[in-house]
């Protein structure tokens, strides 16, 4: 069954279902209690939020020119680089190269960017099976979904569903929701699998333009598994990853595993700066970067929105939002849930397809206060509401589908009614003579009255009331 | 919050009644201009405001936005400040008109009238050092952090501050008193589902703290919470904080 297009009403099957509230609820309030042990010190909180955001900002707006010497130093270390524009790009330029070796199974290491191309589909329509190992990835691919969480791709799920998942798909599990267990099983079925595999896939956290440097932090280390088992590695990410040096990476370091999962560092932290060398034992001997667009060159293209870029995908912002944490990942439909996914899929996918996601958040600015390279979420919400209804430019795929005569026309009325001391003091009269007669059937009255009583409108006005009371106008 | 510069005690200041106070709780309003007027502060309620404009901004009409901006900064043209029983009001007007006039002939003007603007609790807590004295019956009372007093005007224990005053007061905290209740002003309308989750796990968390009120500073969220408890046919009652202090002072 095709989802609901509608958030509103992917939302609604979400609420429904009190175990996945519940799965979620106990999730989140887990992940943000560990997140602020690892940040007991306001002051350093700041500073470091500070060096990390700055990072991000400067490598943001030398992008351009980071990525040329990233380029440069990847080929010069022996590591082929990948331009693809398109995920369909990105997806042809992956089987290219596996075919090239005759791959036909491919190890997964977690990669967002990858679930943005579809890219295991594609594999799978051309006879190549990928094979997830992340634990939490291969999980979800087992019970054929989607992440639900950029860090945690299995987190709608309690042990108990993945107990029965595990007894019905690997030969031999019974059922058991001891985690050890859980997790033993899994790690026989991928030993076999990373054994076996032709190439390697993987995402990578951060790019170091001065070194040609993949990043790659993981905890279980199937990242390092899939990226020097096989003899080819292939890392697939986004253009915006690039940092300039090396110096760059402690701070984000420092930052990204504390904000995600409230670790101090996370187990494996991989860093790949080329094939194998002569004389080396071990890893790939040939290593591609694929560097994906989609629209990502559009959103830089905006002052404002560019910051929508400094991400780190560390899942904070999700983590902490209350809209996110009520209706699961599921409900955003798209590859990133939660409020980065608020403002990152409308401008990708574009505001025809994914307009009313800006609009699923009441601004509440728990995202923005979390994240870690200060994206200032709330503003790029608003900001995208605006071009929704009155592009500025073209700067957004979609602007303007959100325009509604009628909503245009509240609003100027609104404008008249704010904006003239004398319309106001007549209109603000009439509420209160009329207002609490109004139906509650009314448009937005039957929506705030189905769980709530009517606002009551007062007798007097408090500009009446302070006339009345003789305090001073001016 | 630390880049608030802390005003000289005036002897005059603005109050900015706000569009839902004005409508719906208008003696939030006068109590909060009493709680001023008390500490020896003369206490001036242009007739001529309206709206910070918050409404508009939030939907994407920033013409409109501004347009009701600027009424408000015409209205309030004195160099005293400008003290508001809303942080998420106050926030409008201190954090997001600057941005809304960026690059604008207005910016010089709004950013002055911007510097000006205070959020009630913080202005009585950290100008006027208010200190209280509690005439009211035992009462146990828990706390709303509204999420733009918090996140925007960087209140966040002044007004526990005040409420810890009263020595017949007993405040309990909320674990989850931070956590948004869900109005988000259209978004209450625009997805009324997931504001009705939320606020009926706001409503639960208050009820779970035991406190038989629950005093907030924004009356948004108090409308919010007050109108599912009253849905429900809940005894736990909502009070703003103005009317709340002054309440108990005056041993009404």
């Amino acid at each position: 069954m095709e989802p609901d297009p509608d958030f509103a009403g992917r939302a609604h099957v979400a609420l429904g279902d009190s175990k996945l509230r519940a799965n979620f609820r106990r999730a989140m309030d887990g992940l943000m209690a560990k997140r602020k042990a690892q940040f007991p010190d306001p002051a350093a909180w700041a500073q470091l939020r500070a060096r990390g955001a700055a990072v991000r900002a400067r490598s943001l707006a030398r992008l351009p020119e980071l990525l040329e010497k990233l380029e440069a130093k990847c080929r010069a270390n022996g590591i082929q680089v990948h331009w693809a524009e398109t995920p369909a790009e990105g997806n042809s330029i992956v089987l290219d190269i596996l075919k090239r070796h005759q791959a036909r199974t491919v190890i997964k290491g977690k990669s967002m960017v990858t679930e943005e191309m579809h890219l295991n589909a594609h594999l799978e329509a051309n006879g190549i099976e990928a094979v997830e190992t992340d634990l939490g990835e291969y999980i979800i691919q087992l019970a054929h979904q989607a992440p639900s969480h950029i860090v945690m791709p299995c987190i709608h799920m309690n042990k108990g569903e993945i107990a029965t998942l595990f007894e019905a798909n690997i030969p031999g599990q019974p059922y058991t929701e001891d985690v050890d267990a859980l997790t033993a099983a899994a790690r026989r079925v991928l030993r076999e699998r990373f054994a076996a595999a032709d190439a390697g896939i993987s995402g990578a956290n951060f790019l170091v333009a001065e070194t040609g440097t993949v990043v790659l932090i993981e905890n279980e280390g199937n990242g390092r598994m899939s990226t020097t088992l096989p003899p080819l590695h292939i890392a697939v990410t986004g253009i915006e990853k690039v940092v300039e040096s090396l110096d760059d990476v402690p701070p984000l370091l420092a930052l990204l595993p504390r904000s995600a999962t409230g670790q101090p560092i996370t187990t494996y932290v991989n860093m790949i700066s080329s094939p194998r060398r002569e004389g080396e034992k071990d890893g790939p001997t040939e290593v591609h970067l694929v560097l994906l667009d989609n629209g990502r060159s559009r959103v830089y293209g905006d002052l404002e929105l560019a910051d929508t870029l400094r991400c780190i995908r560390c899942g904070a912002c999700m983590n902490h939002c209350p809209v996110y944490t009520r209706v699961g990942g599921h409900t955003y439909n798209f590859v990133y849930p939660g409020p980065i996914g608020k403002i990152l899929t409308p401008q990708i996918e574009g505001l025809d397809c994914a307009g009313d996601q800006p609009h699923a958040s009441t601004l509440c600015g728990a995202c923005a206060e979390v994240c870690p390279v200060k994206i200032p979420l709330t503003d790029i919400l608003v900001r995208l509401r605006q071009e929704g209804v009155r592009p500025t430019s073209g700067a957004v795929k979609g602007g303007g589908a959100n325009r509604s005569a009628v909503e245009a026309l509240v609003w100027r009325g609104w404008r008249a009614m704010y904006a003239s001391p004398l319309l106001y003091r007549l209109a603000t009269r009439a509420l209160a003579l009329v207002g609490n007669w109004l139906p509650a059937g009314l448009p937005m009255l039957k929506e705030w009255t189905s769980v709530r009583v009517k606002p009551r409108f007062a007798a007097k006005s408090l500009h009446q009331l302070a006339k009345e009371k003789g305090i001073k106008d001016e | 919050m630390p880049d608030h510069a802390r005003p000289q005690r005036p002897d005059k200041v603005y109050f900015f009644g706000t569009c839902l106070i004005d409508l719906f709780y208008p003696g939030a309003g006068l109590a909060g201009m009493e709680l001023l007027r008390r500490e020896g502060v003369e206490v001036v309620f242009p007739q001529g405001q309206s709206c910070c404009g918050q409404p508009a901004r939030n939907s994407g009409f920033f013409d409109e936005a501004r347009a009701v901006a600027l009424r408000q900064v015409d209205s309030f043209p004195e160099d005293w400040p400008i003290v508001v029983p809303s942080g998420s009001c106050a926030g409008m007007m201190r954090v997001h008109y600057p941005q809304l006039f960026e690059g604008r002939p207005e910016a010089a003007r709004v950013e002055a009238f911007a510097a000006r603007v205070f959020e009630l609790s913080w202005f009585l807590v950290h100008v006027l050092e208010l200190k209280l004295l509690d005439k009211g019956p035992p009462v146990t009372v828990t706390w709303h952090g509204a999420c733009h007093s918090v996140r925007e005007m960087g209140v966040v224990d002044e007004p526990k501050a005040l409420l810890r005053q009263l020595a017949n007061v007993t405040l309990v905290e909320n674990p989850r008193e931070q956590e948004c209740c869900g109005f988000g002003g259209t978004f209450s309308v625009r997805q009324p589902e997931i504001s009705a989750a939320m606020v009926a796990d706001k409503v639960a968390s208050i009820e779970a703290t035991g406190a038989t009120s629950v005093v907030s500073g924004d009356c948004g969220c108090l409308m919010n919470i007050t109108g599912a408890v009253d849905k429900a046919n809940k005894p736990l009652k909502g009070r703003h904080l103005a009317e709340f202090l002054l309440e108990r002072c005056h041993g009404a």
